[in-house]
């Protein structure tokens, strides 16, 4: 799809990063995602020139200023707009969007919505901190109920919104989650999203360490993720725990936990297909939910061979210019003209 | 067809407007007589004029639907202050629209239709036309267009609704009869719409249109009929053509001469969504069109476009600009060409979404937040959109900028016939692209413009970033106090510069004098015919047509000066006077209309008499 120019076999990360002061604060979860794209990049034998970086406002939305590829950092919740732009201009493009929990979902649902239904070759990553730290510290349409923060001191009122849910409501052809705080795993969602033909829909956790540290912890840190985490993997069962001895099964319309795998031969347990037309088997999966369950990490849908919005627009183009592109003096002149003499 | 010339009466020009049910075809009718009269070598102006509601209650005032134009020998600027006939399909077609019939006028009066519960719709008590002194008062034709049509069309195997509402033609080809015009036009575009998908509609329509024309031949009322000879027009190619057809047109041919393509990017909003249509069936011509999730969504995708190279347009009006706001302010200092079409109605909020007015001025000059100053530029006619959008396609590409491109909604659904350009005689618009041969250097900037050069991704080597944040020249975040005075220094002066490329303001009339008049946008057509007769009655009266609102024409404020009195005659409330006011010296008088109509030339030549010694 990509046609490519310059030799893009020998990029490496280092052609990818940029002389710019990183001004994220240290200890961000923002630094292990721009390494894991940077080490991503080189390795999608895409030319360089091709990849266009368009972010919203938010902290994530700095991205492109530390990436040295094309890169347009817009306003607040707008960039599924421009991304748009940019694509249907160029279906060439390597596309990649860059937004958060508030850029995205908040002030940016509605584009969001609307870039994911039209299924445009783009990739979006969304770091999710669930919490507002350019401005400081105020609850995200992420947080949890009850949240305190600066705005709302007595704990938030309003109930969160499901970054996944969201997709999958909006018929995403490529849902997934990764965390910041796994590099591999990391690498290898964002290949698949590159390597998917549609949007593609990354949910990023990440750790805001000045507003909002560790509240990923419960589910990431080293002691809690073997039994906090399950690793989606096509094709395997839904196992999770030391040793995979736990799984999850189905239990009517719901999931239900399977302590021990022990004895069993698997076979009750849930197949991981995120390739399923049926949108029910995503959708259980996106409710499964600490303290419950533990979080699915990984690629939650992909259906491939739904038309993008790009190529439709570029075949109706093509089509009607079949038997050759239109003429503008034809044009200029219409069916009902006359000539006034002298 | 059957003439008796002896019975014309040749006059110079004359006012039609025909008022019905917003469902009674009434635009199409006036869209056909239009054409008609275009065919038989006539100038014309046309007013269409629709309630905002699509099917308001059958028969009540706010389901009026009007169509006025006026067709002459000579130059016609304006659709005529008031009509000379009147065709009424109903009681509150006939209540809405008398008023401005001056006595004497022809009354064409659908009387089928005056039946009880109608007239009480429409809020009369009792029946007009039983009223003798109303009788008198005009020319009254009254015909029972139901029953004729019907009658017409008894032979066809129509359904008795369907042959009904065919009466609109009957009343047309009345029309035909009584001002001499050729039925051609009309007959082709029948075949045209319907004979391959509804082929005895084609039919039908064509005998009613004929039954029209042919009573008024037998009527005895109808004797009085009229000459308008052709009007004295340059010889070439012509075509009739409204506002927003010839922005259509002029948005495609600017990107073949910028050898770009175009991508359109726009949300459905009267009155401007015609350009959006108009668009989307040019995909012949490699024409984009993207229909947005909203108003701020089309601006996005439109600055994406240009980014990636593409010439990006948006069409908007009123309520749209307000959302594009921050997404202009980003574009002006990413430096990014777009163009934003702006065809202003009546405002604030919805306000009156189907009428005219010229309220944006103030909102295209200043609406961002920040320093932001961009170009202005407003059409006068429709035929001028052509040209104007040519024009803000080579300020956006030379200049590196947005443009904010004023039209209304009077000139957007107005038409006249237009002499059709040849496309080797439009100047070529030039790119400032980067080379990649060459360094660059994000804000480096031309001498002559203070343009930057633009990089389009996928170039080799030219990777960089734009964004929202203040930069140096290049192209990195820069929170230096210095720096961002200097770049918003720049940003003005680039703006301002435009003015060097602009040509002498071309006037009407002596360059000394009493009075000038400064007009902008599609009030042109009134204050021309205003000052052409004013002249020939002898005052010293002069007027200029600003197209180029931001930054103006460098010789104004020279032009100005040889003038006793200055007045700008606007349709809001003294926008351009109170631009005019705070950056020239001289005192300008402005005079206000906020009606959601045009000016009547009358009115402005009763106004302009107050001024003059």
């Amino acid at each position: 799809m990509i046609t490519t120019k310059t030799e893009e076999s020998n990029l490496t990360k280092k052609d990818f990063v940029t002389t710019n002061d990183v001004r994220w604060c240290p200890g961000c979860g923002d630094y292990a995602i721009l390494n894991a794209v940077q080490r991503t990049m080189p390795e999608l034998g895409i030319a360089k020139e091709k990849f266009v970086i368009v972010s919203g406002i938010g902290c994530s939305s700095r991205f492109p200023y530390y990436m040295n590829t094309y890169g347009f950092h817009t306003i607040h919740g707008r960039a599924p707009a421009v991304a748009t732009g940019v694509k249907v201009a160029n279906p060439e493009l390597s596309v990649w969007l860059i937004t958060g929990d508030g850029d995205g979902l908040s002030i940016g649902g509605n584009h969001l919505l609307h870039l994911l239904r039209r299924n445009l070759d783009i990739n979006v990553l969304l770091f999710n901190n669930q919490i507002y730290g350019l401005t400081k510290g105020q609850y995200s349409p992420t947080s949890e109920v009850g949240k305190k923060t600066k705005s709302t001191p007595s704990g938030s009122v309003d109930y969160p919104v499901n970054p996944i849910l969201f997709a999958l409501g909006a018929e995403a052809t490529f849902v997934a989650r990764t965390v910041d705080s796994d590099q591999k795993h990391m690498i290898e969602t964002f290949k698949a999203a590159q390597a998917h033909k549609g949007t593609s829909f990354v949910e990023v956790l990440q750790n805001c360490v000045i507003f909002n540290n560790k509240t990923f912890d419960p589910i990431t840190n080293r002691e809690n993720k073997v039994d906090q985490l399950l690793y989606l993997q096509e094709g395997k069962s839904l196992v999770f725990g030391q040793n995979s001895d736990k799984g999850i099964r189905l239990n009517g319309l719901d999931v239900e936990i399977v302590e021990s795998t022990k004895g069993t031969n698997g076979s009750e347990l849930l197949i991981h297909q995120p390739r399923n037309s049926n949108p029910a088997y995503a959708t259980l999966l996106s409710q499964m939910t600490y303290p419950n369950f533990p979080t699915p990490m990984g690629i939650f849908r992909q259906l491939e061979g739904k038309e993008t919005y790009e190529d439709s627009i570029v075949e109706q183009i093509e089509t009607s210019q079949k038997n050759g592109e239109g003429s503008l003096q034809e044009l200029l002149t219409g069916k009902n003209s006359w000539l006034v003499e002298d | 067809m059957k003439t008796s010339a002896d019975l014309f009466e040749e006059i110079e020009s004359a006012v039609v407007r025909f008022a019905g049910d917003s469902g009674d075809g009434m635009q199409t009718i006036g869209e056909r007589f239009t054409d008609s009269s275009a065919f038989a070598g006539n100038d014309i102006a046309t007013l269409p004029d629709y309630p905002a509601e699509i099917r308001a209650p059958a028969g009540t005032l706010a389901g009026v639907s009007g169509f006025q134009l006026q067709f002459g020998n000579r130059r016609i600027l304006t659709p005529g202050d008031q009509p000379d006939a009147l065709v009424a399909m109903n009681p509150a077609a006939l209540k809405a629209n008398i008023a401005d019939l001056p006595e004497g006028g022809m009354l064409v009066i659908n009387v089928d239709s005056f039946k009880k519960m109608n007239l009480s719709k429409a809020g009369y008590s009792s029946n007009p036309l039983e009223d003798i002194d109303f009788r008198k008062k005009y020319h009254l034709i009254e015909l029972d267009l139901t029953s004729l049509t019907k009658e017409a069309l008894s032979d066809t195997a129509l359904k008795p609704s369907e042959k009904v509402r065919c009466k609109n033609f009957f009343a047309l080809g009345f029309m035909y009869f009584v001002y001499g015009r050729p039925l051609e036009p009309t007959l082709k575009f029948f075949k045209e719409k319907w004979a391959k998908c509804m082929p005895q509609l084609a039919e039908a329509n064509s005998i009613v249109l004929k039954a029209g024309y042919h009573l008024g031949d037998t009527m005895e009322t109808a004797r009085n009929r009229y000459q308008i000879s052709k009007a004295p027009v340059k010889s070439g190619l012509y075509r009739k053509i409204s506002g927003n057809e010839a922005m259509v047109y002029g948005l495609v041919a600017a990107a073949s001469r910028a050898k770009r393509n175009l991508l359109y990017a726009g949300y459905p909003i009267t009155p401007a969504s015609p350009i959006l249509e108009g668009l989307s069936v040019l995909k012949k011509h490699g024409v984009k069109t993207l229909q947005a999730e909203d108003e701020i969504s089309a601006m996005g995708m439109a600055l994406g476009a240009s980014f990636a190279g593409d010439l990006a347009v948006v069409a908007t009006s009123g309520p749209g600009m307000c959302l594009k706001s921050e997404f202009i302010g980003l574009a002006s200092i990413t430096e990014l060409p777009v163009v934003i079409v702006d065809v202003q109605r009546g405002g604030p909020s919805t306000g009156l979404p189907t009428k005219t007015e010229q309220s944006d001025l103030l909102q295209s000059l200043y609406s961002r937040h920040g320093d932001c100053p961009l170009p202005v530029i407003a059409a006068h006619s429709p035929s001028d959109c052509f040209d104007c959008a040519l024009e803000a396609v080579r300020l956006a590409l030379t200049y590196m900028t947005p443009v904010i491109l004023l039209s209304d909604l009077y000139i957007a659904n107005g038409s006249e016939p237009w002499k059709i350009p040849n496309v080797c005689e439009i100047p070529e618009i030039e790119n400032s692209f980067a080379d990649t041969e060459e360094e660059f250097v994000v804000y480096r900037r031309n001498p002559e413009t203070l343009a930057r050069k633009q990089a389009i991704p996928g170039q080799i080597g030219l990777e960089h970033r734009i964004g929202g944040l203040e930069k140096d020249e290049d192209g990195e975040v820069s929170y230096d106090p210095e720096n961002h005075e200097k770049m918003t220094q720049l940003r003005a002066s680039k703006i301002n510069g435009i003015s060097k490329s602009l040509p002498s303001i071309n006037l009407e009339g002596p360059c000394h004098g009493d009075l000038l008049v400064i007009g902008w946008g599609g009030t042109y057509g009134a204050i021309c015919s205003a000052i052409k007769n004013m002249r020939e009655e002898g005052f010293s009266i002069s007027s200029l047509h600003l197209r180029h609102l931001n930054p103006f024409p460098k010789d104004l404020e020279k032009v100005m000066n040889g003038f006793d009195k200055i007045i700008v005659p606007e349709l809001n409330l003294g926008q351009l006077s109170t631009v005019l006011q705070s950056t020239f010296s001289k005192k300008v008088i402005s005079y206000s209309k906020i009606q959601g109509k045009p000016f009547k030339v009358s009115e402005l030549k009763e106004e302009f008499l107050k001024h003059l010694p």
